[in-house]
């Protein structure tokens, strides 16, 4: 109630009004924790996007060398590594080895062998993860004694990798773009469903619209995860049934808010105002209904996002998701719960992904609310 | 009872000083902490009240009058702040801490609200909710409270007490609810009884019968009542002494007779001016009829969902026949619920209806939406709610020409702009304005662009739905002029809906009484309002015009 | 009253019915079956198996049969669970899902009503951005990431409560995937509460209850607490199917012996009759849950009529 009788925001005219949405946008910058999101969710679909083409691991390449190794903002190998792993590749090679050295970023190891030395030994060398260009210097007369350098092979995996042996980084981020991508798709399949449904409800009104949401009720009342659950189990792992599925869920809430948004506002007089002028049900939709409707359902589309990726990740988490070597945020959480013991990273960091990702949709859709409808608060 | 026997002696309770004051105020300050910057509310008010005496506040929206009380009994918004001064027998109601506030509120100070449907808790039974007050200021056992509830019950009037002590506020009217607030206030025989705007939401006639009951309760328990209102016949009939407020101050004071008879206040002048005057001459009888309607019925069908209960028809409107001449303005007067702005709809054919409509000859009724469109050209409609008819999301250019748009497509956009500006200027607002947008006006001039929408058309007819209803005397005043003048000018016939039964005056020359969908009473309004023939109407005009100076009554 | 629930029950039967006859078809009419397993079973064995299960038998015959065992109470006998009915897999993982559902409520009904009561009341102060905070956390952090963190952290690391497994319903074995389970409902019902609490406060009824001086105890409990509950009561469906999805996890992660895990390696096994009886059960539940949550709310709020 407050002051509400307070002709207080009475100014005096200037050249141009300020819109509703303009006034919403302005309160939306001042929200700290809805701009900082934005931020965020865009350098992290950013990266998702662009990161893999420049990131040096692609996210399906496996390092044999480095299964679950963890996560480390030095490069790998480890200087303790490197000899014992020259020393198993040589063996490998069978030749006989002297001493090996390690100086700067090159390995030296003095190898001998009963017959010529064959140059393409080097090849045992480069096959580990740890070495390149492997090469033969200062061979002797025979043949049958020489120095074998190489390259010690410097590679970083800031997240750890995975119990394959691939880097767990590159991974989030395909892991992310997958998510974000089921997650819009689902919602815009339960947009058009809702928007089409609620709207058509409330603008029919009476008894198709009594019968309508009896429908929606009902469907209300199913224990939908099983369904979904049925679905995905019987006819297989598909991305885009997933979404359908998904999508084919969560359209029941856009139906309600836009069949409910769609009745007052049919009620309000300016909708009756502009049947009076003569517009057409055409024009009032498109000129009164949708504009005013429009707020909601963008607040609720933002909230659906999270939920949706949320509904994914537990599919994926009970392992009905997406199917390697693609992967999404509930796999790689999936995965990294059966490792958490002695991998911890495993599970940290795509959960922090996960929470980074709902955090920010959560917070713009509920500072999008709050923009929208000031008096929430 | 002890409590029943003290009911019964009035004013003179032994520790009461008749002439004595009881609560004196002195510069009270109100203001509220917005994001942007701080308002001023109330800046700086000095009242007083002595026992036993009826004090008016009285302001149009915005003059901070329901502030002032809202301070005094610690109800401000957790955003608002009181300073200044506000004795009650010698304690600083502002001052005091929230535990001794309380045992003053409730029992010695108590308070009904504008707001009868919403002022009760719609979860308890109204019994339970006025015996609380009493068990927790007086100790009261539930036994004697629910007794003394009963008591309270028929002490204002509410029929059938012992059935009505255990019902719902859903499951009363809002007259009643209004009662049980009264009921609740008086249950601990308070000293001072504040009044903010208790009847205005309530109809005419409900109106009259709770301030006479409130008059009544006052004489014979001899608390004080204080009375915010807006409403000067209220003030004129009830109030020993009045303040004027506006704009947070007090600008005059005194004795209601005297203010009444020599204000000297210009905004008191005004105020006291801002009665609608004026008659309306009639039409020539030879004048050519624009609208008739003939049997026109509206029902609803409540219920008879797929899954809910038995259907029935509610008759909102039953068998009315009537006939608008040109530059005719026809009142059609009411309470909430006859069906006069059903009515008013149908005959637009916004909604369905049966019977004849007839548009300058040519039948209405049948026609189906397409053919109508160029009849909407010719008959337009403003509606009460100026905050609710204009789309919020568009410029008030875009509204005042969304009708230019459907009837005359080939106009350009800047032809289309200069009509706005004509039709704005012709409403009396600035052209300046039309790329500002609905909520950043006020009341009277939202209006403004809801009549600039309506007439960008050059209609025959406009409906006129309580165009005046939300609306402060004063604005009121601007819009009825307006009204007039476009008439004038454009030779308009106005169909003018209202339960205000002082604007109709003003304006019509024929008056349509109606209650439960029918028409009661009708005739030339001069008339009607001189020798009203059916009980209801007089009843109605006793109530409305409590307003008009006494002796002077309904004939004006 | 009585004939209000009746009619409820009634209009459920079609909705049953519609969940039965699709979740069977839809089950029936994908690849695999129960006893397609890795190493094939002999030709014979598996003619067997079929006629026991009445298998080799047309589909809409199976799908009477169904119905009219079900009529009388009998789920079938499980697939995969071999010496065992479906009827048996319940009576011994029902009352553990329940209990886990029912303490998760009754946790999150409890500790989200007094935080978002206390948020509200301190609208805009530190405490409230705290809980508003945490509810934002609660919510946002799935079930599957919390239920592994807090059992690496409490069982593993620290060592105090078990990892995993239901030691019988030992007190200890309860309390994480309790908490699990209820952590998202608290922070939902704390900021329902919250807001019709903060709501509530600024309606007119209570200010007519602070303008006749009741304590400010009397205020919030009485006048504010009842209103701003109602919304929490209609959420109370979709809670308890948000604690049966909840469920799943938990029961999978800590290795629990509910239904929810049953339902989950029933699916993946084809073991139609205990997927079918889970579906079923999982629905009368929903249904009659729906239907008590109903009759609350007309309970507290006596503008509701039974029609």
């Amino acid at each position: 109630m407050s002051i509400a009788e307070e002709p207080v925001t009475l100014q005096e005219p200037a050249a141009s009004g300020r819109s509703l949405w303009q006034d919403a946008l302005r309160r939306l910058r001042r929200n700290k924790a809805a701009m900082t999101s934005l931020v965020v969710l865009c350098v992290m679909a950013l990266a998702s996007i662009v990161g893999p083409a420049f990131w040096p691991h692609p996210y399906d390449r496996v390092y044999s060398e480095y299964v679950r190794v963890p996560a480390s903002l030095e490069a790998y190998p480890k200087e303790d590594r490197i000899v014992p792993e020259m020393e198993r590749s040589l063996k490998r090679a069978r030749v006989a080895i002297g001493e090996i050295s390690l100086k700067g970023d090159t390995v030296h190891a003095t190898i001998s062998d009963e017959e010529e030395i064959d140059p393409r030994i080097t090849r045992y060398v480069d096959r580990s993860d740890l070495f390149s260009n492997a090469r033969l210097a200062e061979k002797t007369a025979d043949g049958k004694g020489a120095v074998m350098v190489a390259d010690v092979a410097r590679l970083r995996f800031i997240a750890g990798t995975d119990g394959n042996g691939r880097d767990l980084f590159a991974r989030i981020l395909m892991a992310i773009r997958i998510s974000l991508a089921i997650g819009l798709l689902a919602t815009f399949v339960a947009l058009v469903i809702g928007v089409a449904y609620g709207a058509t409800a409330g603008y029919l009104g009476g008894r198709a619209d009594n019968v309508m949401m009896r429908v929606v009720d009902i469907l209300y009342s199913l224990p939908f995860i099983f369904f979904v659950i049925l679905l995905v189990v019987f006819f297989g792992r598909n991305f885009v049934l997933m979404f359908i599925a998904v999508g084919a869920i969560e359209w029941l809430d856009m139906a309600r808010i836009v069949r409910g948004q769609t009745l007052t506002l049919k009620r309000r007089e300016f909708v009756e105002a502009a049947e009076a002028l003569g517009v057409s049900d055409a024009g009032i939709v498109r000129r009164h209904i949708i504009p005013n409707v429009l707020g909601p359902v963008a607040v609720y589309m933002t909230l659906l996002v999270p939920k949706v990726i949320l509904l994914e990740s537990f599919l994926s988490f009970l392992g009905l998701g997406v199917q390697a070597p693609l992967t999404s945020l509930g796999v790689l959480i999936s995965e990294g719960a059966k490792n958490m013991q002695g991998a911890s990273w495993l599970l940290i960091y795509p959960s922090i992904a996960l929470a980074l990702i709902l955090f920010s949709l959560n917070f713009i859709g509920d500072g999008l609310r709050d923009a929208l409808d000031p008096k929430d608060r | 009872m002890e409590r029943a026997a003290r009911n019964e002696t009035p004013t003179g309770d032994g520790d009461i000083d008749p002439a004595g004051t009881v609560l004196s105020v002195r510069d009270l300050k109100v203001s509220f902490a917005l994001a942007d910057g701080t308002v001023e509310a109330v800046r700086g008010v000095d009242f007083s009240v002595a026992s036993g005496e009826t004090v008016a506040i009285v302001g149009e929206s915005g003059s901070g009058k329901s502030q002032t009380v809202m301070a005094l009994m610690g109800l401000l918004a957790s955003n608002g702040r009181a300073s200044g001064e506000a004795l009650y027998r010698g304690e600083d109601l502002l001052r005091l801490s929230p535990r001794k506030l309380n045992r003053i509120r409730g029992d010695k100070i108590t308070m009904i609200f504008q707001e009868p449907m919403s002022s009760l808790d719609p979860l308890y039974r109204i019994g339970r909710q006025i015996a609380e007050p009493m068990i927790f200021h007086r100790g009261v056992s539930a036994r004697a409270a629910r007794a003394r509830v009963l008591e309270l019950l028929k002490l204002v009037q509410i029929p059938d007490a012992e059935r009505r002590i255990d019902a719902y506020p859903h499951e009363l009217s809002g007259g009643q609810r209004q009662r049980v607030m009264i009921a609740m206030a008086l249950a601990n025989d308070p000293d001072i009884l504040i009044a903010d705007e208790p009847t205005t939401a309530l109809d005419v006639t409900i109106q009259a019968e709770m301030l006479r009951l409130l008059k009544e309760l006052q004489e014979r328990l001899g608390m004080a009542v204080v009375f915010i209102t807006h409403d000067l016949g209220i003030v004129r009939r009830f109030a020993d002494r009045v303040y004027v407020m506006q704009a947070g101050k007090v600008v005059e004071e005194g004795r209601v007779d005297a203010i009444f008879a020599a204000p000297k206040d210009a905004y008191t002048k005004m105020l006291l001016a801002a009665e609608p005057e004026g008659t309306k001459p009639p039409v020539p009888a030879s004048a050519p009829v624009v609208l008739e309607g003939r049997g026109v019925s509206v029902s609803f069908h409540i219920g008879g969902g797929l899954f809910s209960g038995d259907p029935f028809e509610l008759k909102a409107v039953d068998r009315i026949t009537l006939r608008v001449r040109q530059g005719q303005t026809v009142g059609i007067v009411g309470e909430s619920g006859s069906g006069k702005s059903t009515l008013g709809r149908a005959l637009l054919r916004l909604i369905p209806s049966r019977g004849e409509i007839a548009f300058e000859g040519r039948d209405i009724a049948g026609l189906d939406l397409r053919r109508e469109r160029p009849l909407r050209r010719q008959m337009q409609i403003v509606f009460q709610d100026p905050y609710g008819s204009l789309s919020p999301r568009l410029t008030v250019g875009q509204i005042v020409t969304e009708g230019l748009l459907v009837h005359e497509p080939q106009l350009g956009r800047r032809e289309r702009e200069r009509r706005a500006a004509e039709a704005l200027r012709e409403v009396q607002l600035d052209p300046a304005m039309q790329s500002r947008y609905p909520h950043e006006f006020s009341g009277g001039q939202r209006q403004r662009i809801a009549i600039a929408r309506a007439m960008i058309l050059k209609p025959r007819l406009v409906v006129l739905d309580e165009p005046t209803s939300a609306l402060d005397r004063s604005v009121q005043k601007e819009i009825i002029e307006l009204l007039r003048k476009l008439q004038r000018d454009n030779d308009l016939t106005y169909l003018f809906i209202s339960h205000d039964l002082a604007v109709v005056r003003a304006l019509s020359d024929w008056v349509m009484v109606m209650k439960d969908g029918k028409v009661v009473e009708e005739g030339p309004t001069e008339e009607v309002f001189a020798e009203p023939a059916q009980e209801y109407t007089r009843r109605l005009m006793a109530a409305a015009f409590l307003t008009q100076r006494e002796g002077e009554a309904p004939a004006g | 009253m009585l004939r209000y629930v009746l009619k409820r029950m009634a209009a459920a039967i079609p909705t049953l019915f519609l969940i039965v006859t699709i979740s069977f078809f839809l089950m029936r009419v994908a690849p695999g079956g129960p006893f397609n397993l890795e190493r094939p079973l002999e030709a014979k064995v598996m003619e067997n198996l079929n006629r026991i299960y009445h298998l080799d038998e047309p589909l809409w015959r199976q799908y009477l049969l169904y119905l009219s065992n079900l009529l009388h109470g009998d789920l079938g006998p499980s697939f995969v669970y071999r010496d065992f009915s479906v009827g048996d897999l319940f009576a011994a993982g029902l009352p553990v899902s329940i209990q886990l559902g029912a303490s998760a409520m009754t946790l999150a009904l409890f500790l989200g009503t007094i935080l978002g009561s206390i948020a509200a009341l301190k609208q805009n102060s530190a405490i409230d951005y705290l809980v508003v905070g945490v509810a934002t956390f609660g919510i946002t952090i799935p079930p599957f990431v919390v239920a592994p963190v807090l059992s690496l952290i409490f069982g593993v690391s620290l060592g105090w409560l078990p990892a995993g497994g239901w030691g019988n319903g030992a007190f200890a074995n309860k309390i994480l995937p309790v908490i699990t389970l209820a952590l998202p409902q608290i922070a939902i019902v704390a900021r329902l509460i919250r807001g019709a609490m903060i709501e509530a406060l600024r309606s007119d009824h209570v200010r007519t209850a602070r303008a006749y001086g009741l304590p400010t105890r009397i205020v919030v409990m009485v006048h504010a607490l009842r209103a701003a509950i109602l919304p929490v009561v209609s959420y109370l469906g979709p809670a308890a199917a948000a604690l049966l999805t909840g469920s799943i996890v938990v029961e999978t992660i800590f290795g629990i012996p509910g239904i929810g895990r049953y339902f989950v390696q029933a699916a993946l096994s084809r073991d139609y009759t205990l997927v079918m009886g889970t579906v079923v059960v999982v629905s009368i539940f929903v249904v009659v849950f729906n239907t008590i949550v109903d009759l609350l709310y007309a309970w507290l709020d006596p503008r509701v009529r039974y029609d």
